[in-house]
């Protein structure tokens, strides 16, 4: 069994007008050290062990449905744990 | 003329799509629900706006995965005209069957209200009806309305016309170009933000919405009944 944190957010070159509103409400509380913030998605995947390694079975569900790559970028970090 | 209403869980355009066809334009037109095998028999898909699943992850996201898709891709691959308004113009990008991304509106608002377009494009199969330039009034109803695609595709979109509508005056959400609808390369896919749907009849605030239907049934008759 495999425990799996995606992350997905908005691309460099793509402006995250989220994140920008967010940081200029952050400067107005007096958070002026912080100059960037982009928002994103995280999400949990639980991944039983199959023929298929779970790089190839997370890369591949990033690929086609987790993230648009036209504006996303995706990372994930995979850790193998016990079966309860 | 037959047309195909797509109707995704969570769609809510596609009655007032439905209308339009049916009451406005006088042609025939039936609902599709969305895990049907098969779209033999239409010869127009239609996918409303709506909030298909939820909007769930991305907005179009899932409903990109639903059985009917892959009849649609077939369709537009065939040739038939394939438009899809709002959350069906999001669906056609996730598809891909569409070129670019939808982003939250730069306000971060939801935005409903009527729109001037400019009709760039009048060469395409669902334009013929308006005047090259022409604007018109359409009304949109989004929140995730901004499109974006990378500079090369965008550089393509303009090379082969494929931009049909931008918005005139006022870009209301911050898409690139001021982009309001685009089709595929072949000309038979168009995806647009704004509902023309919901402007079929001056009762309603304006018609400037019914010409592109038209201009679907007159494309479809000049190619399809024989002339007598």
């Amino acid at each position: 069994m495999f425990k799996v944190k995606v992350y997905v957010t908005l691309r460099e070159s793509v402006l995250d007008p989220q994140g920008v509103a967010v940081k200029n409400s952050l400067h107005s509380l007096n958070f002026s050290e912080i100059e960037e913030v982009r928002i994103g998605k995280y999400m949990e995947l639980t991944v039983k062990k199959s023929d298929r390694p779970v790089e190839v079975v997370v890369k591949e569900a990033c690929e086609k449905l987790l993230a648009n790559t036209v504006i996303e970028d995706y990372r994930y970090e995979i850790e193998e744990c016990v079966a309860q | 003329m037959r047309f195909a209403v797509i109707v995704f869980p969570g769609s809510n355009c596609d009655v007032d799509m439905f209308h339009a066809i049916k009451d406005e334009l006088g042609e025939e037109v039936e609902y599709v629900w969305h895990d049907q095998d098969s779209l033999e028999g239409y010869d127009a898909i239609l996918l409303p706006g709506g909030f298909s699943y939820g909007d769930y992850l991305r907005c179009g996201a899932i409903a990109r995965f639903s059985n009917v898709m892959k009849e649609i891709v077939r369709a537009a691959e065939a040739g038939k005209p394939v438009l899809g308004v709002c959350n069906g113009f999001q669906i056609l990008l996730e598809a891909g069957l569409l070129p670019g991304a939808m982003r939250r509106n730069e306000s971060l608002k939801f935005i409903c209200k009527p729109v001037s377009l400019k009709v760039e494009n009048n060469q395409t199969l669902f334009s013929s009806g308006y005047a090259q330039n022409e604007v018109i009034t359409v009304p949109i109803a989004h929140g995730e309305g901004n499109y974006y695609c990378d500079e090369e595709t965008l550089q393509t979109l303009k090379m082969n016309n494929q931009i049909v509508f931008t918005y005139e005056g006022e870009n209301p959400n911050g898409s690139m170009a001021n982009i309001a609808g685009i089709t595929n390369e072949k000309g038979n896919v168009l995806g647009m933000m704004p509902h023309p749907e919901r402007a079929v009849d001056s009762l309603l605030g304006g018609a400037d919405g019914l010409k592109l239907f038209q201009s679907i049934v007159r494309s479809w008759r000049e190619s399809n009944v024989v002339k007598a």
